[in-house]
């Protein structure tokens, strides 16, 4: 084996990276940057509901409900209007969040036993907020007519709900896997393609496959470069979720930096793919943009759970890599498990491996034939 | 301006031979939008529900029964050990575990409360929060129910029961209305976002790696050598894809419309008037992007870099008002947060002019900010 | 005869690197001269220089009787270019490119299919003329950006290494084409590696780190250095400095 070559070999392919001081940067500061401002800033939390009521005829019951929300820190009051008529262009416009609108006599049956009716309305065009922002109100009045009831009122079945693994429900927690696949994958399958298909579209490739190196050997030496940045990627954004955000951190570091390396393989041998089957670097970057960057964001349970997809899409996500290395991800940081429940996510991205490096290799080979 | 003209001629011929980009401008971003259509949803269908019941009374079967009636939970599974159960949730083989405790049926009919342990798999984010609305809802309406059937008549009153007669219990009825998406379709509030995601891409992307590969070939050399003006230059580059960015658009709103539903309740004058303003800061980005890169591949991974980060901080997933003050600013100096809100005021709300008159005036400053920017950025001699 | 070119201690650095150091020459109307220097002399800077890529450090050029920094459109306007990396558009055909040169040096219409069908009928292109120029030899390409540079009629082209890699007959029909446009009053411009070809030209000038290190007709050189060919003139000057 002639490894002088092969080092000679890698020596010039990390000059190459270190050289294009742009792409370094950015492919070193990205996962930082992707971490800290995804983490304080995509949250599907509502901090603050805007709040319209409408009170035709207002009475203490509807003042008292006033109150309640104006005492609220998580709802501003926008509008008081005596009908309904504002409340459409406010929603138009997405001034405002909720509405209340009173019925009139609302103190009187209230008092007398019968339903007092409102009217909560909610914009629904995000169905999650919208959701959430009408069980909040809905909670401020149940509290209000809990306090009216004497006791010996409703039965009550109240749950007491355990989020687990994550039970701030925090939003960084989740993504965190996610956005260390992303990393990956752009360094690993979107810059190797890139770089391979340049020198095959500048002809250097071919003065490498007929000098004594072997095809493996050659993308052996193209593609450890870019392992070892991807490595550095991995703790680079641990570190920060760590330190930012207090990201939780229950199983084991060494297995979680063993599967990256293994996604990070994997992803690297689509990029050696990919820049082997196409002509032109364009369409390398193109492929492997597509290939690889769009499946991973939008297949893998990233930011859309997979039980949420319909179920002629979920078999679809099973060959998607980052899929299987969100499990192993979420498995080691959340839940604090080990191997051995996440054999089997190791063993299909074990499998997908040797399938994608055979078929690089022999596409390299079909060059020489 | 005659320059301009053939140009333009020259522009658009090569953007129709070449078949990376034509994918690009019309397949891709209609598969994308077919994928994430059907991908892009929070909604949770049917969890699976773990029983850990040491209660085993009619009222505990019963609140089983009612979270299996709603089809939103399937009892899987049963035992008596709640360290199985997690067990099964460590697992992954199930969503939610229901804790019944002992003297769940006495507690309710003796103190009219009782408690429940409800257990979710907070692993994926999203769902773990609907489920419980989900819970909370079901066990809302059992708790009524059950309510209704223990007060009223005295003479059904059993040996254990002494309740008080109720007359003039205050109760507040609350009716629920969403508006806009009364069915809560994830798709209606999604697709917007997505085609403002295809434009943005198509607009930026393309227009930073047409110049840089013109830059990389040599020819951008050569045409800075001729008598054209700099924004000729720019013009001719700028307004095909202008134009096709558009097209885009239009292709995936009838896509969006025709194929999944996604109601156009405003003008669509309106929204293509948008569009063509917003798109001014799109390809301005662009622009700029390509006076900084020195190869296709550098354009390429400076404009996703970019173009990713400000399209997750706009708004488009997840709500702006959740973000934290600094970010919410930002916000606002990032046209996609205009441009979507205007979309889906349009499409989902029937928004008109008025309505929407702030966005468009932001839409303008930016899109004419970025604009003058870039182009001033743009030199045909290096200094 | 005036000077079309006038250069006058045109100065460029790059941070603390002098690529082109206060070089001082001119060019009169109708010659053909050559800019020869090893690579990485500054010939490449100096041309950029004066077409209006490059802003100089310090000095001054004109070019067609304009300056090049503050009335560089006008000097645009008289000058055409061949670059190094051939610069027509691969994808487009031969008529294409023809078309959108022409309209954007104000030829109207008539003027570019008459120039354009001239033009093809003097490279025998024929029915090549409509396909992509991506399809033809490079030294079709070649010749055929020349004649593109030379659509407009500009008094003075610049033609930067314009025979690389091409084989020896259509170098020879190159210069042929050089010494018509010559004759018609055009000024050439021309940087070479081909040192037998520099002996074609009227004068040549050798930039050697920077600065000219020769300038004269090809005759005078030889004479000054007691040498039999322009190569061995330039060996002598370049190979200290490599």
């Amino acid at each position: 084996m002639n490894t002088t070559a092969l080092a000679a070999f890698m020596t010039k392919e990390v000059r190459h990276i270190l050289r294009d001081r742009q792409t370094l940067t950015i492919l070193l500061l990205l996962p930082l940057a992707m971490v800290v401002l995804f983490g304080y800033a995509l949250r599907s939390d509502v901090n603050e509901v805007r709040l319209a009521l409408v009170d035709p005829a207002p009475d203490y019951a509807t003042a008292a409900l006033r109150g309640r929300f104006a005492g609220n820190d998580r709802f501003r009051i926008v509008a008081t209007t005596p009908t309904t008529a504002r409340l459409e262009p406010l929603f138009r416009r997405g001034d405002v969040d909720v509405a209340i609108a009173f019925e009139p006599g609302f103190a009187a049956r209230l008092a007398q036993g019968t339903p007092a009716r409102l009217l909560l309305i909610s914009d629904a065009s995000d169905p999650n907020t919208g959701s959430t922002m009408q069980a909040y109100a809905g909670a401020v009045i149940a509290g209000y007519q809990a306090e009216l009831g004497s006791a010996g009122g409703a039965v009550q079945i109240v749950s007491r709900t355990r989020m687990r693994y994550n039970p701030t429900l925090e939003s960084v927690n989740l993504f965190v896997p996610g956005l260390i696949a992303l990393v990956l994958t752009l360094v690993s399958a979107l810059m190797t393609a890139i770089s391979l298909s340049r020198e095959k579209e500048r002809g250097t490739l071919e003065v490498l496959l007929v000098s004594p190196l072997r095809p493996w050997q050659i993308i052996l030496g193209k593609v450890l470069p870019y392992l070892l940045l991807a490595f550095v990627n991995v703790v680079t954004a641990l570190l920060a979720a760590w330190v930012v955000f207090r990201v939780p951190f229950r199983g084991s570091l060494a297995l979680l930096l063993v599967a990256s390396m293994l996604y990070s393989m994997v992803s690297l041998a689509l990029g050696v793919l990919v820049a082997a089957v196409t002509t032109s670097q364009r369409a390398a970057m193109i492929g492997a943009l597509v290939g690889t960057m769009l499946p991973n964001e939008l297949l893998s349970g990233m930011i859309f759970p997979i039980s949420s997809m319909p179920d002629w899409l979920r078999p679809v996500t099973v060959v998607v890599p980052a899929r299987w290395f969100i499990v192993i991800a979420r498995g080691i940081m959340l839940k604090g498990v080990g191997l051995e429940y996440l054999w089997q996510a190791h063993l299909v991205l074990l499998a997908m491996l040797a399938v994608f490096l055979v078929a690089a290799i022999r596409s390299f080979k079909a060059r020489l034939a | 301006m005659r320059a301009l003209r053939f140009l333009l001629r020259k522009e658009f011929l090569q953007i129709f031979r070449d078949h990376v980009i034509l994918g690009m401008l019309f397949v891709m971003p209609l598969v994308q939008l077919l994928i994430l259509a059907n991908a892009a949803t929070f909604e949770v269908r049917s969890a699976r529900l773990y029983l850990v019941d040491h209660d085993h009374t009619p009222m505990s079967r019963g609140l089983t029964d009612r979270l299996a009636a709603s089809g939103r939970f399937v009892p899987t599974a049963a035992s008596p050990s709640p360290a199985r159960a997690d067990q099964a949730m460590l697992a992954r083989e199930t969503d939610a575990i229901l804790v019944v405790p002992a003297g769940f049926e006495r507690d309710l009919v003796r103190d009219r409360r009782a408690e429940v342990q409800f257990i979710l798999n907070a692993e994926d984010g999203a769902a773990a929060g609907v489920l419980q609305s989900y819970a909370g809802r079901i066990f809302a309406a059992y708790s009524a129910e059950l309510s209704a059937r223990m007060t009223p008549t005295l003479a059904s009153i059993g040996a254990r029961a002494e309740l008080p007669p109720r007359r003039g219990r205050p109760v507040i009825e609350i009716r629920r209305r969403g508006w806009y998406n009364p069915e809560l379709e994830y798709l209606d509030f999604m697709v917007p976002g997505i085609l403002v995601v295809l434009v943005t891409v198509v607009g930026t992307l393309l227009t930073a790696m047409n110049i840089v590969r013109e830059k990389e070939a040599g020819t951008l050399d050569q045409l800075n050598v001729t008598p054209i003006r700099r924004s000729t230059f720019i013009a001719a580059k700028l307004i095909p894809l202008w134009s096709l960015a558009l097209l885009d658009l239009a292709l995936g709103l009838a896509l969006a419309h025709f194929a999944f539903g996604v109601p156009v309740r405003g003008s669509l004058a309106l929204i293509f008037v948008a569009a063509a303003i917003y798109l001014l800061a799109a390809l301005g980005i662009g622009l700029w992007i390509s006076t900084i890169a020195e190869t296709q591949q550098q354009a390429m991974f400076v404009t996703f870099s970019i173009v990713m980060i400000y399209l997750l901080m706009s708004g488009l997933f997840t709500p702006v008002r959740g973000m934290p003050v600094w970010a919410q600013w930002a916000a606002q100096l990032n046209p996609v947060t205009h441009f979507i809100r205007l979309m889906r005021g349009v499409l989902l709300k029937g928004a008109g002019p008025a309505d929407v008159a702030p966005q468009l005036a932001m839409l303008m400053a930016i899109g004419g900010a970025v604009l003058t920017l870039a182009v001033r950025q743009y030199r045909k001699r290096a200094a | 005869m005036t000077a079309v070119i006038d250069v006058h201690e045109l100065t460029r650095r790059f941070g603390r690197f002098t690529a082109v150091d206060a070089i001082s020459f001119d060019v009169k109307a109708g010659e053909v001269f050559g800019f020869l220097g090893a690579n990485g002399a500054g010939k490449t800077t100096a041309i950029k220089m004066l077409i209006g890529l490059l802003a100089p450090t310090s000095g001054r050029a004109s070019v067609a009787g304009f300056d090049v920094l503050t009335r560089a459109e006008d000097v645009r306007r008289r000058i055409g270019y061949m670059s190094q990396r051939f610069s027509l558009y691969e994808d487009l055909t031969v008529r294409e490119n023809i078309t959108l040169y022409g309209g954007i040096y104000g030829l109207t219409d008539a003027e570019i299919r008459g120039r354009g069908d001239a033009l093809i009928d003097e490279l025998q292109l024929g029915h090549a003329s409509v396909e992509r120029v991506a399809a033809l030899p490079l030294g079709w390409k070649q010749k055929l950006a020349f004649s593109v540079a030379l659509l407009h009629r500009p008094a003075v082209v610049f033609l930067d290494e314009p025979t690389s890699g091409v084989d020896p007959i259509t170098r020879r029909q190159f210069w042929e084409m050089i010494y018509a446009a010559a004759a018609r009053g055009t000024t050439v411009f021309v940087t070479t590696h081909y040192l037998d070809e520099a002996e074609y030209c009227d004068r040549v000038s050798i930039m050697v780190d920077g600065r000219i290190g020769a300038l004269g007709t090809p005759d005078e050189l030889k004479r000054e250095y007691g040498d039999a060919t322009l190569e061995e003139v330039f060996v002598r000057l370049a190979r200290p400095a490599a």
